[in-house]
C-alpha cells in the first residue's frame, strides 16, 4: 500500500514552491514518515525555520509552524521549548541559515544540549537569492558571488555540531530517502540537541553551473559519494577521498539543558 | 517479482524533473509533454524508487496484492 | 493593612512589575545599563514557575521571547541602544505577526557603543522607526522607580490587549537609581490575561484581517497554525497580493491609532492656564516638574505635559492644550539633539513656538536650565 502523506499535509498548499528537481520534497516526505512512525500528537509538534528555500517547508505540514527571520530558527525554537518543554520542537534551516547568519545560534544550542531536533538542509548554495556561495560551497565551485570559483574553505556541519557539544549528530542525503527517514526518527527520539545534516541538491542554483546536468545526476552523486560510517571505519583515507560518511556520526548521553536548569534552580512547578 | 496494480500520477504537481524516469530500473515511465507518464505498467516491479524520490508528491504506486 | 514598601533599583522594579503582570519567561543578553533586569529575573523567575535564559546574542534574545510568547507565555527582554538595534529585525517580526512581548530599553548614549554607562534619551526614534517597514509602535515612559513597576505592568497589559510588542522606554538614571517602591497587592493593579480563541480549531484565522483583534492561540493548545514574517493572509499563509498587504498594514496601524484614548497616558501638571508648556519624559520630566514649580514661584504660568506613553505620540493632548489659545511656547528638554522636539513641532503646526533644550552631557538636564528656557517665552 502506498504511503498516504495527506494526514500531515495542509490541504491546498501543494504544489510546493521548490524548483523542478529540488530534493527538499524528498526530505519532506522522509520527515513526514519519520514523525508518523513516532505517533506524535500533531498538536504537540512545533516546526520552526529561518529564511531560504527549505525554510518554506513548515508551511506545508499540519503542525504548529513558525517561519522566522533569516538564521533565527533555533533561537525562536529555544524560546518555544523553554516556555513549554512538553512540545516536540524541530528547528530546520539551510546551510546559509544555520551556519552563516545563524551560526551563533547553531553552536550555542549544541553547547546547551537543549532538547531540540535540528535539520540542516545542506545544498551548498544560497538558492533563494540566486546561487550565492555559502559556508558549505565546495572550494572551486561556481556561485554567482564566486564567479571565478569558491575561494573560501568550507564548514563540515557535523564536525561543527560535535565540537560545539551536540549529543546526537547524523548525516544523510536526499537520495537515501529511507536512511534519511531513519536518521530523522533517531534524532527525534534522542533527548538533547540533535543535528541531522541532510545533503540536498539545488539543480537550479548549484547543479547546472557545476557540471551536474540533471537533478538525477546530483542524486547519483550522493549515491556514489556517500559511505556508511560503519563501512568507512575499514576504509583507507585514499579510498575515502572525495567521499563523505552518512549515518549516526556521534551519539552520547548527557544531561539535557532544561532538566539541568529546572533541577538547579529548583523550579517551582 | 512484485507488480504494480496501478500508478497514479498527479500531473498538476509534477514539475517534470525526470528523477523518477531516470531512476526507474525497468524503464516503465516516460516523459510526455514535460510531465511523467506511465509507459508500460507491465514493466513496473513496484520497487517504489520513483514514489520514494519524487520531490513533488506526484507519483503513487499501488502494489498488486500477491496472487 | 500596612503597605509593602521596598527601597529598590529601577531596573529591579521593572523585573518585579513583569512578575506582577504574570511574566514567566525572560530571554536576554547582558548590556549596560539594563543588566540588572536580567539578573533579577534570573533569580526570581524560577520561584514563580518561570524560566530565564541568557541567549547567545541580542538577536537570539529577541527571537526567544517571541517563541516563548507563541508558546503562550508572557515574555520579557531588556536591553539598551546597541542591543535594541540588533533586535530590530525580530521586533518587526513580532509587529507583523502580532505577537505580544515586552521590550525594556534602558537608554544610554549613542550612536554605537557610545556612552555605555551614561544616561540618554536617544532611542525615542529608534523605538519608533528602528525596524523597517510601516508598523505601529507602543512605548511607555516611566520616570520613577514606582513607575518602572507600574508601567511595566501596563506594558504587558497593552501587549496582550493589542497583540503587539510594547516598549518600556526608560533611561540609565531611572533604571539605575534607587527609590521607594510600594509593591501593589495582587489585584490592586489591573492585569490583562491573554484571551483564548473560542472558535473551533479548523475555523481559527489567527490573523483575520476583517477583525480588529483575534485571540492568539498558544502552540500546543490544539490550534495548529502557521506564522510567517512574510506578508500573510488571514490564515497566516504567505501572500504576494499588494491589496492584502496594504489592508493588513493599515489595519495594524489603525487599531493602535483608533485606541489612542486607551493606550495614551499623560500627566498634566498645572497646564490649565499655562502659557509656557514643558513637554518631557523620563528623567527630564523630573527636572521639568521642578522647573515648572520654580517658574510658578517666579510668577510665570508654566505647566508640564508629561507623557507616560510616548508612542503613539500624544497629539490629541498637545492639541487640546494648544486649542485653549493660552500657550505661547513649548519647551522640550530631552537628552538627545531633538528627537521629540520635531514631533512636538509637527503637532504644534506653528500655533506656538517650540524650542528644544538638548543635552548630551551625562547629567540630567537641570531644573534651572529649563526655567531659563521657559523665561525666554515671557
Amino acid at each position: 500500500m502506498a504511503y498516504d502523506y495527506a494526514k500531515y499535509l495542509r490541504p491546498g498548499k501543494l504544489p510546493h514552491i521548490w524548483c523542478a528537481g529540488c530534493t527538499y520534497g524528498i526530505v519532506l516526505k522522509s520527515m513526514i514518515r519519520a514523525i508518523d512512525s513516532l505517533n506524535y500528537d500533531k498538536n504537540d509538534v512545533v516546526v520552526t525555520s529561518g529564511i531560504g528555500c527549505c525554510s518554506r517547508l513548515p508551511g506545508y505540514v499540519d503542525f504548529n509552524t513558525l517561519h522566522t527571520t533569516h538564521g533565527r530558527s533555533i533561537a525562536f525554537a529555544t524560546g518555544v521549548k523553554v516556555a513549554n518543554p512538553k512540545l516536540k520542537v524541530i528547528a530546520l534551516g539551510g546551510d546559509g541559515d544555520m551556519t552563516a547568519i545563524g551560526g551563533n545560534h547553531f553552536i550555542h544550542a549544541c553547547r546547551r544540549n537543549i532538547d531540540i531536533t535540528v535539520f540542516v538542509f545542506n545544498n551548498n548554495i544560497y538558492g533563494m537569492t540566486g546561487a550565492q556561495y555559502s559556508p558549505t560551497t565546495p572550494k572551486g565551485a561556481w556561485a554567482t558571488t564566486a564567479p571565478y570559483g569558491m575561494t573560501e574553505n568550507n564548514f563540515d556541519i557535523t564536525s561543527l555540531a560535535i565540537g560545539a557539544g551536540a549529543s546526537f549528530v547524523a548525516r544523510t542525503t536526499a537520495y537515501h530517502a529511507t536512511h534519511c527517514e531513519k536518521m530523522i526518527k533517531e534524532a527525534l527520539e534522542h533527548k538533547g540537541l540533535s543535528v541531522v545534516e541532510i545533503i540536498n541538491a539545488c539543480p537550479t542554483g548549484f547543479g547546472r553551473k557545476n557540471k551536474f546536468k540533471t537533478p538525477t545526476s546530483m542524486l547519483l552523486w550522493m549515491k556514489d559519494s556517500a559511505v556508511n560510517v560503519e563501512k568507512a571505519k575499514n576504509m583507507s583515507p585514499e579510498e575515502l577521498a572525495g567521499k563523505f560518511t552518512i549515518g549516526v556520526l556521534h551519539k552520547e548521553e548527557k544531561p539535557e539543558y532544561l532538566e539541568t536548569y529546572d533541577a538547579t534552580v529548583g523550579l517551582k512547578k | 517479482m512484485a507488480k504494480a496494480e496501478r500508478i497514479e500520477i498527479n500531473k498538476k504537481w509534477c514539475k517534470g524533473c525526470e528523477i523518477c524516469v531516470e531512476l526507474c530500473p525497468t524503464n516503465a515511465l516516460e516523459m510526455v509533454d514535460f510531465k511523467v507518464a506511465v509507459k508500460d505498467l507491465e514493466k513496473c516491479i513496484a520497487c517504489m524508487q520513483c514514489e520514494l524520490r519524487c520531490p513533488d508528491f506526484a507519483i503513487v504506486v499501488y502494489k498488486k496484492e500477491k496472487e | 493593612m500596612a503597605k509593602k514598601l521596598e527601597f529598590m533599583m529601577g531596573n529591579h522594579a521593572v523585573a518585579e512589575g513583569a512578575l506582577y503582570a504574570g511574566c514567566k519567561f525572560y530571554g536576554g543578553y547582558p548590556i549596560t545599563p539594563s543588566t540588572e533586569v536580567a539578573e533579577r529575573m534570573a533569580e526570581r523567575l524560577p520561584k514563580v514557575g518561570g524560566r530565564f535564559i541568557q541567549m547567545e546574542d541580542e538577536i537570539a534574545a529577541m527571537a526567544s521571547v517571541i517563541g516563548a510568547s507563541l508558546a503562550g507565555v508572557k515574555s520579557l527582554t531588556a536591553t539598551s541602544g546597541p542591543g535594541l538595534s540588533l533586535k530590530q529585525e525580530n521586533i518587526g517580526y513580532a509587529m507583523l505577526c502580532e505577537i505580544p512581548v515586552v521590550i525594556v530599553d534602558v537608554m544610554r548614549g549613542g550612536p554605537s557603543t557610545g556612552m555605555p554607562t551614561g544616561p540618554s534619551q536617544s532611542d525615542i526614534m529608534q523605538a519608533k522607526w528602528g525596524t523597517h517597514g510601516d508598523h505601529p509602535v507602543i512605548a511607555v515612559t516611566p520616570a520613577s522607580v514606582q513607575e518602572q513597576f507600574n508601567e511595566t505592568v501596563r506594558a504587558f497589559n497593552l501587549a496582550e490587549k493589542y497583540r503587539c510588542p510594547v516598549y518600556v522606554l526608560t533611561d540609565a538614571i531611572i533604571g539605575q537609581m534607587m527609590e521607594q517602591l510600594e509593591i501593589p497587592e495582587p489585584g490592586e493593579l489591573e492585569v490583562i490575561e491573554r484571551p483564548k480563541p473560542d472558535c473551533k480549531p479548523e475555523e481559527y484565522l489567527p490573523f483575520d484581517m476583517d477583525k480588529e483583534f483575534v485571540p492568539l492561540a498558544a502552540f500546543g493548545s490544539g490550534y495548529r497554525y502557521h506564522v510567517t514574517g512574510l506578508h500573510h493572509n488571514s490564515d497566516g499563509f504567505p501572500t504576494n497580493d499588494p491589496v492584502l498587504h496594504t489592508k493588513n498594514t493599515v489595519r495594524l496601524i489603525e487599531r493602535i491609532n483608533k485606541n489612542y484614548d486607551d493606550i495614551m497616558k499623560v500627566e498634566e501638571f498645572m497646564t490649565d492656564d499655562a502659557e509656557v508648556l514643558v513637554f518631557a519624559i523620563g528623567v527630564s520630566a523630573r527636572s521639568a516638574k521642578h522647573a515648572v514649580i520654580e517658574a510658578r514661584n517666579q510668577g510665570i504660568k508654566a505647566g508640564l505635559l508629561r507623557p507616560l506613553t510616548i508612542w503613539p505620540f500624544p497629539d490629541k493632548h498637545i492639541d487640546n492644550i494648544l486649542n485653549k489659545g493660552n500657550v505661547k511656547g513649548i519647551v522640550v528638554p530631552e537628552m538627545n539633539l531633538g528627537q521629540m522636539t520635531l514631533e512636538v513641532q509637527r503637532v504644534a503646526k506653528g500655533r506656538c513656538q517650540v524650542e528644544g533644550l538638548f543635552s548630551l552631557m551625562l547629567d540630567p538636564i537641570l531644573p534651572g536650565e529649563i526655567v531659563e528656557k521657559i523665561r525666554r517665552f515671557v
